[in-house]
């Protein structure tokens, strides 16, 4: 069987004919695989669910219970047979419960990565390697100059910023599922004890990973607490609300941002970003490059992101790739506007 | 250089000048000689050596990457050395790589635990800029990354021949915020927004000593400064300034303001033109061999003197001058627009020269030969400033004259009609009057009640708020950068074209109420840019008082003013009774136009 006869792009999103099946599909299906819990690729509204229990937990946090009509959870190495394909979810490293799909069909195995990254984070299920023929992978920031370093030295550099001006509040902004939990970790690495605030946004998700072991030390709701208290302390709050008026309510604030596109400075300095701290959920290019090679895979799908240039890479490497037309991906980073739930300033 | 990288690296985000200075002394504190002197040397600008050009920084990234992911990342970046800090290939030593998982690897394998340090093993990759190398490949790029007093001491020794190869070993051996400073410091101009008043400030506040104190003896001074931080530091005495030609930090005048007058007696003052030229400080002495050097600075003690080489020979006498670098021709002082052709150039020729005569119109007088005059009362300096400008007698050189006036009520006359009162034909570049104390001493800042100035009153137009965009630091989440436009006949009926930008001029209360009328009335948002709404009935207009006006083709609206800010809200009046670009064109002196066919005829 050839690799597009088992998954192909649709306009709902990838779809698998022989198992009946679409993973991450950005329009309601029947049946729905999905990766990890953000709202790009957790839509609501589908027939069947099949995803891990963390990711089904987030998406009944985000969207009520009665997201999907049925739903199924599934362990990372656990194998399930739909059709004629079986299916097999990997961890993903991306966030907490986020997954890989490996979709064998007779002797054909295709991998879809969904997003991913092969950093080291505190508060998930580290990366694997799943060998595979064909590798779907993501291309958020598949240029050569996204090369993201070490996470705990930017968070380092956040911590002497509060050491240096301790009469200012930081704010930091990050993404509420995944990369506010990653921050707030990353700051207990390091050796901060002090209460950490949270944006009314930030709550729920980030004791929904309290629940799941992930030490997160004493956090506090920001909302009450008085302007001059706010004075050297950090608090995480959504990206769109760190220039919002909101910020009104902290002293002379540091605006710091919390992602892979800190890398460039036109990017921090259009978004007003006084300390860009380059922190991503998402694989940097050398991890792009090497995990397409470590792979094994002969051929590569690139989807959502910068496709060019790494399709260009795995030409170079006599690689078989190509871009793969799916639409209604982003990167949480990118989107301004708060989900109705975020901008609820509970 | 990972430390002073880091510094420039906030610094190039930092808004804030008070904590700019935070930044900088707290870097300066705890970094080790001579390290630290050379980092106060590069946000000084007092480092020189030969700087590499663009072109060979491409070239070494050519050697190095495909040249197609070169082109997509430099589109997508927009900055050449920021493009190659970013690409420049080096072996990840940062983070682990994942473990494969075979078959039957089970899902409690890897979990709990955080990735090995050990990369699965993968085929060697054909181009440096791709997958990762192997451990133990990249021998070469295990040195410990050069201090920044390696790279400033060894490009100063460096052959040309020898720069390629030394930069690229470098390269390999920095992060990528080390590489982004390193480009930026070999290829000239930080450009972080540090001036190099500001950096002696840091530097003096590691002593609680003044800045002024540093400036004084900072001629005296060289690289990496170790008597300096000694001194600061209370490990030495203060280093004597030898420099035969220091500069002395200026006086600064208050503006004045009608209720000031009260109580100010007119038989303390005198009174003198206020030149709309560029304030300089023209200092020669004797160097170890008792030749004469002439140096001049500007306000702020940046060393101009490269600029100006036609003004040198005229300063022959010993002393120290506080005056304005104007523009003459025929006799006649040009306007400010025509002196600005003369500015911020990088080199000087001879046509220039020519073209915009040089000259000093003198007003202070800070140093006569050895001796300090600050310390004299200013009528007393004036007295030696006359006398050492007739002795020096040099038709580049001349006195600002004073203004006679018996009462306030002249002085006022005399200011809304300088032709009358003296100025003649220089009367349209003065901008207002100074008043001095007689016995003011010559005290560095700006001390209260002693000199004061006294503008014309600007021009004022009410334009209608167009775009606006959020500020920086307390100011990032207000909009608080505003484009304002005129009407103009455009193709279809009357429309708005821009003519300025101003972010201030209004009152914290006025801020508050702009920010929520543009939160309101947002038509469109690119960015960090708002369009606020501009229709003939709806929208704001705002008045905007400014300095001057001046033709400029790179402005839509083809002029461009000096010095705007918002004067007043006029929330009472309908966008379409605000004023017309035919207005502003009407505005613009017989000055523009003259310097307009003169440039024109130079090129």
């Amino acid at each position: 069987m050839r690799p597009h006869d088992i998954l192909i792009p649709a306009a709902a999103g990838l779809c698998c004919k022989p198992g009946g099946f679409h993973i991450d599909p950005v329009r309601t299906v029947e049946r729905a695989l999905i990766t990890h819990g953000h709202s790009d690729h957790a839509r609501p509204g589908h027939g069947a669910v099949l995803a891990t229990q963390e990711t089904l937990d987030l998406m009944r946090l985000r969207y009520g219970d009665n997201f999907a009509r049925s739903t199924q959870a599934i362990g990372y190495g656990e194998e399930i047979r739909l059709g004629d394909v079986r299916v097999r979810f990997h961890p993903a490293g991306h966030v907490l419960g986020s997954a890989q799909v490996a979709v064998t069909c007779e002797k054909t195995c295709i991998v879809a990565a969904g997003d991913y990254k092969d950093a080291p984070d505190p508060t998930c299920t580290p990366f694997e390697i799943v060998p595979c023929d064909v590798f779907i992978t993501e291309a958020t920031f598949g240029l050569p100059v996204f090369r993201h370093g070490n996470a705990s030295a930017e968070v380092n550099k956040l911590l002497s910023s509060v050491a240096l001006f301790p009469e200012r509040a930081h704010l930091v902004g990050a993404y509420s599922l995944g990369k506010a939990q990653r921050v707030i970790a990353l700051i207990r690495q390091a050796g901060y004890d002090a209460p950490i605030y949270l944006h009314g946004a930030m709550e729920t998700i980030t004791s929904y990973y309290q629940s799941r072991g992930v030490e997160l030390g004493e956090l506090r709701p920001v909302k009450g607490v008085r302007k001059a208290d706010l004075a050297g302390t950090i608090t995480l709050a959504p990206p769109s609300a760190t220039s919002d008026i909101w910020t009104r309510r902290f002293p002379d604030p540091v605006t710091a941002f919390a992602s892979g596109w800190m890398r460039v400075r036109a990017r921090a300095r259009q978004r007003g970003v006084e300390l860009p701290l380059v922190i991503s959920d998402h694989a940097d290019w050398d991890g792009l490059t090497s995990t397409i090679a470590a792979t094994g895979a002969g051929e590569i799908w690139v989807t959502h992101g910068q496709e060019d240039a790494l399709v260009h890479w795995c030409t170079t490497q006599g690689l078989v790739a190509r871009p793969l037309a799916l639409v209604g991906y982003g990167d949480e980073d990118g989107d301004e506007a708060l989900s109705a739930s975020e901008s609820a300033e509970a | 250089m990972n430390r002073f990288a880091e510094l420039l690296d906030r610094l190039a985000y930092e808004p804030g000048r008070n904590n700019k200075l935070r930044l900088i002394t707290n870097y300066l504190r705890s970094t080790k000689d001579p390290d630290r002197g050379y980092a106060l040397a590069a946000l000084t600008a007092a480092l020189s050596f030969k700087h590499a050009k663009a072109g060979l920084i491409r070239e070494l990234i050519a050697e190095r990457t495909d040249p197609v992911l070169f082109a997509l990342s430099y589109d997508y970046v927009g900055d050449l050395s920021e493009t190659v800090a970013l690409m420049w290939p080096t072996p990840r030593t940062h983070a682990s790589s994942p473990p494969p998982c075979g078959e039957g690897s089970g899902v409690g394998g890897h979990n709990g635990s955080l990735a090995s340090d050990h990369p699965p093993p993968q085929p060697s990759p054909a181009r440096g800029e791709g997958a990762r190398p192997a451990w133990g490949k990249g021998a070469g790029h295990n040195n410990p990354p050069p201090t920044l007093t390696d790279v400033v001491t060894t490009l100063s020794t460096l052959g040309k021949a020898e720069l390629p190869a030394q930069l690229a070993r470098w390269l390999d051996e920095l992060d990528e915020t080390g590489r982004w400073a390193l480009l930026k410091l070999v290829t000239g101009g930080l450009r972080v927004g540090v001036s190099a008043r500001l950096a002696k400030t840091a530097a003096a506040a590691l002593g609680d000593k003044d800045a002024h104190d540093v400036e004084l003896i900072w001629p005296g001074l060289a690289p990496p400064y170790l008597e300096l931080f000694a001194w600061l530091e209370g490990r030495a005495d203060k280093p004597v300034n030898l420099d035969p030609t220091p500069f002395r930090p200026v006086m600064l005048a208050h503006a004045i303001a009608d209720n000031d007058f009260v109580g100010l007696d007119p038989t303390d003052y005198i009174a003198e033109w206020k030149w709309d030229g560029i304030r300089i400080q023209a200092v020669s002495g004797r160097d170890a061999e008792d030749n004469i050097v002439a140096r001049l600075y500007s306000r702020t003690g940046e060393d101009i003197t490269g600029s100006f080489p036609d003004l040198l020979p005229s300063l022959r006498l010993p002393g120290a001058i506080d005056g304005e670098l104007l523009v003459l021709r025929d006799g006649r002082v040009q306007s400010f627009n025509v002196l600005q052709q003369r500015l911020n150039r990088k080199t000087v020729t001879p046509k220039l020269i020519k073209d915009y005569p040089i000259h000093l119109r003198a007003y202070d007088l800070l140093g006569d030969g050895d001796t300090d005059l600050r310390m004299l009362p200013f009528a007393e300096r004036r007295a030696r400033l006359e006398n050492f400008i007739a002795r020096l007698d040099d038709p580049r050189i001349d006195l600002s004259p004073t203004i006679a006036f018996a009462d306030w009520d002249a002085l006022t006359a005399a200011r809304r009609d300088p032709a009358g009162a003296g100025a003649s034909l220089d009367a349209d570049a003065v901008e207002g009057v100074m008043l001095k104390r007689r016995d003011a001493l010559y005290l560095p800042g700006r001390p209260k009640g002693q000199w004061w100035k006294w503008k014309h009153d600007p021009h004022i137009i009410d334009a209608v708020l167009m775009y606006a965009q959020r500020g920086h630091g307390k100011r990032s989440s207000y909009y608080s950068d505003y484009t304002f436009g005129v009407w103009t006949e455009g193709d279809s009926g009357d429309q708005l074209v821009p003519v300025g930008k101003a972010y201030f001029g209004f009152t914290d209360e006025e801020l508050l109420q702009i920010d929520r009328f543009v939160r309101r009335n947002t038509t469109e948002k690119f960015g960090p840019v708002r369009h606020v709404v501009h229709e003939p009935d709806q929208g704001l207009v705002l008045e905007v008082a400014f300095e001057g006006l001046q033709r400029s083709p790179r402005h839509k609206s083809g002029v461009a003013m000096r010095f705007p800010r918002i004067s007043r809200l006029r929330w009472d009046k309908p966008p379409r009774e605000a004023d017309r670009l035919e207005t502003l064109e009407r505005m613009l002196t017989a000055d523009a136009t003259i310097q307009s066919t003169t440039s024109s005829g130079g090129h």
